[in-house]
Order: structure tokens, then C-alpha cells, then sequence
């Protein structure tokens, strides 16, 4: 409150003194919810407004940008599109709406085959991710406490490097003159080296590596929260350790378990360096297609349907996500 | 009612040939340097219901926690129905267990959580709906089989837990602090469903509880335990009006504890003269102690009697005293009496006459306090 009036304090030539003595004694937060009032909204409105203006700005106009271009035509020029709306003359306007690209998506097997095998990579990655992942958060959810944080650290302090680098990193670790062949080389294992660079080993690798951590932790984050004393009545009522697992600690996780494989899978699909630096010239990805169409062909409405498409498909598992959420968060309020 | 129904009962504890049904023998268990368990030997018999009472942090947890098998033993056994279940998983033990948190399964419905253990049992599904059915019939939760946990209240989550730990016909019910979590109205109702169903089932109960009350009524036997031991065995009676020591005779109702010397001891009687009282103990009691001893005598509030006037017993088991606090409860009086030397004593008495009438005992008057030779107890230790 005290801010407050010294802020009021400086009195301004433009107000009336009449307004300015009102203001004074309303004070700023209540001065700031008269007028917020004035416009119809609450205080809480717009506090809550301003994610959603930001995401407005910056997801939603992109969007129908995006959206806008995947309807239009290819042009030699600047902007390489067409516009949607133009001037035919002073009482023609002309809309156009090309859904051939679309219809080029659906025809060209190339597509199709990006996009399967995209849904494959991030479907196989993100399972991979979860039968190593949810060991490791059982394993630091049961720890000491005093070593859970410590735990926690370590597997966050991969993203205090550049993800660009450590993905580079694996290049010389994995190359067939790398840290492993040489390695198996010397001590004799193999007498030529393993190819794995430029194979979907190495994509695999690389996508486990790097989102493993979006996995573990709410993983973590669920199995922290689960009550011992349920799987110790599990044991009493006759229930092996194993039954316990999947009767109990599994449904019981399973909000984290959704989050973390839908934080694996959406980036996963549409990962672009990983199978770009990693992954060999058939390892086909929808990411990577969208980076030729649009840098390789110049083709801004093409490359602009495939990220749309690839949108819609994403969204379908995010619906899922948040329909999961939603029932677990009403069983266990 | 339930200690006339134990001691109506056959009492096995005193039959030398009776075999126990359970059966803890010498049981230790630590925790690092801690001492949870403190070489712990039990004998329950079938059908009991035996309470483990103690303060917080004295062991009685961990003990049923060893029992239910979720803590090996550092060291010492344990035989159940003649058979040593020591090394035996949980998930093995023909023991079912009561949380005190009530730990049902927040994912399931009543009758998911109840069919739970049977179904572990690969028992046919028929049976299950038909067990289940019949133990949500006893413990009177059928209508909210559908339920989910969270959609409870405190008293029938309580309920299903009960259910859940007896639908599997256990021959050993632990229950950790099972009305903890309920308020005292419905406890006291609990308690006594509680050794209806015991009743019913014939089911041996293991209670832990930090209540003597509840102790006090579910019980037929308790066992006392301070610091990983177990210090007296008894049935409520014995327990309350036999302490053995003088932490028992204090952990049980209130007691006024007064420090003295044998100066008299005979078979069937001593005499403990005590400057803390300012007088002299006559106990109808023999006591085996050296001459000269120091003793305690254990003195139950409700046995003294209050009066004006000079009782005439003597000389032993009276004492002068000024009233200093009175408390009107209802039901009865407490009264706190200064004796001469500055010792505090507290008197009850019921109040069988309505007490706005005149003539009744007020602060500061001059009273005399006595009690019969069978009322005090002398502990040694």
C-alpha cells in the first residue's frame, strides 16, 4: 500500500483534481480493478489472460499463417506462395483455396511412408523410453531421500548442454572410426567395425538418449506420490510382488506413465536433428521431409500442409492424454 | 460389556496345558542401533482378542509389523497355528492386516478392494461375489459396493478396511490402531461392532493402540509395552487393579503414586510407612521385597473415600488433608487434596446425589481421606 500512494502521489496536469483525489483514495489495486471492472473483466481474468494472449500470438497466428500458405499455390518470387485473397478488379475478389497439396500428401507414398514411419521411430522410442525410464524413477522414488535429489540432478544435468551438442556428440562416440569400434577394435572383439552411424540404431539411440529425462521425471513425480502402505496391504491380501506391480503401482502411476510417454512421443514424431545427424538417408521422418520440402524444394505450401498434417495427427494423442488426466485427477482428488 | 464377556469366557491363558495359537518367542528387532522389538515372548491364544498398548515410538507397530510380515525379525520366531511363518513372505502368511490408514486400493471400487485377496486366490468368481456380499452384509456397507474410496466416509472406509482384512477367513486379524482415525462417538459404537464381528467370526484379534480406553474395552487380554518390551500381561482387570510396576499403574487411569519403606511384612499383609503421605500403608497384600525396602504404593483415585469427619479404622490407610481443587464433571467429582507435607492427591467420586444441594465438600475445608487395606497396590519396581 505503500508503493501505492506514493505512486499516486505524482499527480498529473491531464487528470482532474476531482478524479485524481478519487483515485487517491481508492488506492492503486483497488484504482486497477475499477478499471479492469470497467472492461468486464475480474482481477482473476486477467491473470489467466495473459497465457492465453501469449499463446494467441504466438501458436495461433503462426497457425493460421501456416494454415493460410498450405492452401495456396507455389510462385517463383517472394513470398514462393500465392495469395490467398487477391484483387481482381475494383468489385472481384478472388479466393483461392488449393487443396491439392493436401491431396499431393494423400497421393505421394513418400508421405505416407514419412509419415508411418515417424509414428513407427516415436512409437517404438517412446516404449523403449518407458521400460528404461520407469525402472530408473522406481529406483529414485525408493531411494534414500537424501540421494533423491542428488539422483534428480543427474539425470537433468544432460540439458545443461546444448541439445545439438550432445546429439553430435554421438556422432563420434557411434562412427565406424569412433570411441566404440575403436575400443572393440583394440581389445580384440571384433575385427572390423560395427556400422552404427547412419542406421536406425543410432536414431533410436539418439531419441531414447535425449528425451529419456522428459520420461523419468514425471514418472517419478507419480511413483513418489504412490503410498507404500497400498502395496504392503497388496502383499497381506496375497498378492505377489509382481501382481502388485501391475494391480497397483501401475494404474496408480498411470497419470505419469501418460505424461511421460506423451512428452516422448509428440516431440518425437516431428524430431527433425536427431534422424537428420544420426539417422541414414532412408530413415525417412516426417520432420525431416518438412525440412526438404521447405529449404531443399522451396515449396512453402507443401512443406506447410506436412506440418498441418502432422498437427492433426498429434492431436488425436494429446486429446487422449488430457482425457486420462482429467478421469485420474477425478479419482483421486 | 466386554469385560464381563471376558470374564465369562474360558480363560486358556491359565490352563498350563492349553497350546497357543500364536506364538512369539524371544522376538527382536532393530533398526540400525535402534531397539524397536526388545526380545519380545508372546503366547495368544485362539479366539482373543489381544491388545498391544503403549505410547508412541514403544514398539507395538513394529511388533505387528514383524507379525504381518513386512519386517523380518533381527531375531526370534514366530509360530502361528503350529507352523513358524518367521521366513514367510506376507503374501504367504495366513495373517490379514488392518492399516491404520486403511491403505484401500484408491483405483477400486468397495467391492473391488473387498474381492481383492480372494482373487489372489484364484477362488472360483462365484464364491467371490458371495463372500464378498456376506462380509459387506456384516459390516453393513452392501448398498455402497459401487463406491469408490474417495467417496467415503472416514467410519465406512473404516468398514470396508475390515471387510477386505476378514474376507479371507485370516486365523490372525491385525489391527493397527483401527479407530484411530474415527471421532469418540463413533469409536465407542466401533468397538463394539468390532467384538460383535469378533464374536462372529471366532477370528483371532491382534489390536495395537495407544488408547487404554479402547484397550480397556476390546480386550481380553492386553499386553503393556514400553521401550520394546513387552512389561505386563493380563486381562484388563489385572492390569488395572494389579500393575506390576509403577509405569504401568501410571500408563493405565490415573494412580497416586506414593514413595515408602517396608516396615512390616507379612504373607498375607504389609505396612509401608511413607513421608510422602505422612502416614502408614496397610496393604492387604504380601509382597516380596527385603525388609526396609522402598516400595511404591499405587493409590486408584475412584477408591479413596472423602469425608469430614475422623474415619475410625485404626490409624493405617487415612490421612488428613485441605481440599484444594474440586472439578465437577458430571457423572463425578475430582478432588485434589493438599496433605500436610505438600503432596497433591486426587480423589473421584461418583456423584450418586445431586450435587447443588447443600452441605457438600467445598475448596479449602479440612477433610480426611481413607481407603480400604485391598485398594492399595505395592510395586517394587
Amino acid at each position: 500500500m505503500k508503493r501505492g500512494r506514493t505512486g499516486n502521489r505524482r499527480s498529473s496536469p491531464f487528470v482532474q483534481p476531482e478524479l485524481m483525489a478519487w483515485m487517491r483514495a481508492l488506492g492503486p489495486y483497488r484504482w486497477a480493478s475499477v478499471c479492469l471492472r470497467a472492461w468486464g473483466m475480474t482481477g482473476r481474468a486477467a491473470v489467466t489472460s495473459v497465457p492465453y494472449l501469449w499463446l494467441l500470438l504466438f501458436f495461433l497466428v503462426p497457425f493460421l499463417i501456416v494454415l493460410k500458405i498450405s492452401v495456396s499455390d507455389i510462385r517463383l518470387g517472394m513470398p514462393p506462395y500465392e495469395p490467398l485473397i487477391t484483387w481482381v478488379s475494383a468489385q472481384v475478389v478472388e479466393f483461392r483455396l488449393n487443396l491439392a497439396n493436401y491431396a499431393f500428401l494423400w497421393e505421394d507414398a513418400l508421405y505416407r511412408h514419412a509419415y508411418l514411419n515417424s509414428l513407427l521411430t516415436a512409437g517404438v522410442s517412446t516404449l523403449l523410453c518407458l521400460l528404461i525410464g520407469y525402472p530408473m524413477a522406481y529406483g529414485i522414488a525408493r531411494a534414500k531421500p537424501s540421494w533423491r535429489n542428488l539422483l534428480l540432478l543427474l539425470v537433468m544435468l544432460p540439458f545443461w548442454t546444448s541439445f545439438l551438442l550432445r546429439v553430435y556428440a554421438w556422432i563420434g562416440i557411434l562412427k565406424n572410426n569412433g570411441l566404440i569400434n575403436n575400443l572393440l577394435l583394440a581389445i580384440g572383439v571384433i575385427d572390423e567395425p560395427i556400422v552404427m552411424l547412419q542406421t536406425d540404431f543410432a536414431v533410436y539411440l539418439g531419441i531414447v538418449y535425449s528425451y529419456l529425462p522428459f520420461m523419468v521425471l514425471p514418472l517419478y513425480t507419480a511413483i513418489e506420490k504412490l503410498d507404500l502402505s497400498l502395496l504392503e496391504a497388496a502383499a497381506d491380501l496375497g498378492c505377489r510382488p509382481v501382481r502388485a506391480f501391475l494391480a497397483i503401482t501401475v494404474p496408480l502411476t498411470m497419470t505419469g506413465i501418460v505424461a511421460g510417454c506423451m512428452l516422448v512421443f509428440i516431440p518425437a514424431v516431428g524430431e527433425f536433428v536427431i534422424p537428420a545427424l544420426l539417422g541414414g538417408p532412408d530413415s525417412l521422418m516426417i520432420g525431416r521431409v518438412l525440412w526438404e520440402e521447405f529449404f531443399n524444394n522451396r515449396d512453402w505450401p507443401v512443406a506447410s500442409s506436412v506440418a498441418i498434417a502432422m498437427l492433426l495427427l498429434l492431436v488425436i494423442p494429446i486429446m487422449i492424454l488430457q482425457r486420462v488426466q482429467g478421469q485420474q485427477m477425478w479419482a483421486h482428488r | 460389556m466386554a469385560n464381563a464377556r471376558a470374564e465369562q469366557r474360558s480363560e486358556p491363558w491359565k490352563d498350563p496345558g492349553a497350546t497357543p495359537y500364536v506364538r512369539i518367542e524371544r522376538l527382536t528387532k532393530k533398526f540400525g542401533d535402534f531397539v524397536a522389538v526388545d526380545d519380545v515372548s508372546l503366547s495368544i491364544y485362539r479366539g482373543e482378542i489381544f491388545c498391544l498398548l503403549g505410547g508412541s515410538g514403544c514398539g507395538k507397530t513394529t511388533l505387528l509389523r514383524v507379525m504381518a510380515g513386512f519386517e523380518p525379525p533381527t531375531s526370534g520366531s514366530i509360530w502361528i497355528d503350529g507352523v513358524d511363518v518367521t521366513a514367510m513372505p506376507p503374501y504367504e502368511r495366513p495373517v490379514n492386516m488392518m492399516f491404520q490408514s486403511y491403505a484401500l486400493f484408491p483405483h477400486m471400487t468397495v467391492e473391488q478392494n473387498v474381492a481383492f485377496g480372494l482373487r489372489q486366490d484364484k477362488v472360483p468368481k462365484r464364491e467371490i461375489a458371495e463372500r464378498v456380499a456376506e462380509i459387506l452384509g456384516l459390516v453393513r456397507m452392501r448398498q455402497f459396493a459401487g463406491r469408490k474410496p474417495h467417496q467415503l466416509s472416514g467410519g465406512q472406509r473404516q468398514r470396508v478396511a475390515l471387510a477386505r482384512s476378514l474376507v479371507k477367513r485370516p486365523k490372525l486379524l491385525l489391527l493397527d490402531e483401527p479407530l484411530a482415525a474415527l471421532d469418540k462417538k463413533l469409536r465407542e459404537h466401533t468397538q463394539f461392532e468390532l467384538i460383535n464381528i469378533q464374536e462372529t467370526l471366532g477370528v483371532t484379534f491382534v489390536v495395537v493402540t495407544h488408547d487404554q480406553e479402547e484397550a480397556m474395552t476390546l480386550a481380553s487380554r492386553i499386553g503393556v509395552m514400553n521401550h520394546g518390551e513387552i512389561i505386563q500381561v493380563g486381562t484388563p482387570t489385572e492390569i488395572y487393579e494389579y500393575p506390576g510396576s509403577r509405569f504401568v499403574a501410571d500408563f493405565i487411569g490415573s494412580v497416586n503414586m506414593f514413595e515408602g519403606r517396608l516396615i512390616e511384612d507379612e504373607p498375607d499383609y504389609v505396612r509401608v510407612e511413607s513421608a510422602d503421605l505422612g502416614g502408614v500403608f496397610h496393604v492387604g497384600h504380601g509382597v516380596s521385597a527385603a525388609p526396609n525396602a522402598i516400595v511404591w504404593v499405587a493409590l486408584r483415585p475412584e477408591k479413596i473415600h472423602i469425608s469430614r469427619e475422623r474415619p475410625e479404622n485404626g490409624g493405617d490407610n487415612r490421612v488428613a488433608g485441605i481440599v484444594a481443587e474440586i472439578a465437577y464433571l458430571g457423572d463425578q467429582s475430582i478432588y485434589l487434596v493438599r496433605l500436610a507435607g505438600g503432596r497433591m492427591v486426587r480423589v473421584t467420586q461418583p456423584n450418586i446425589v445431586r450435587q447443588d444441594s447443600g452441605g457438600r465438600i467445598t475448596w479449602e475445608e479440612p477433610v480426611w481421606l481413607s481407603w480400604d487395606s485391598s485398594s492399595p497396590v505395592v510395586v517394587t519396581q
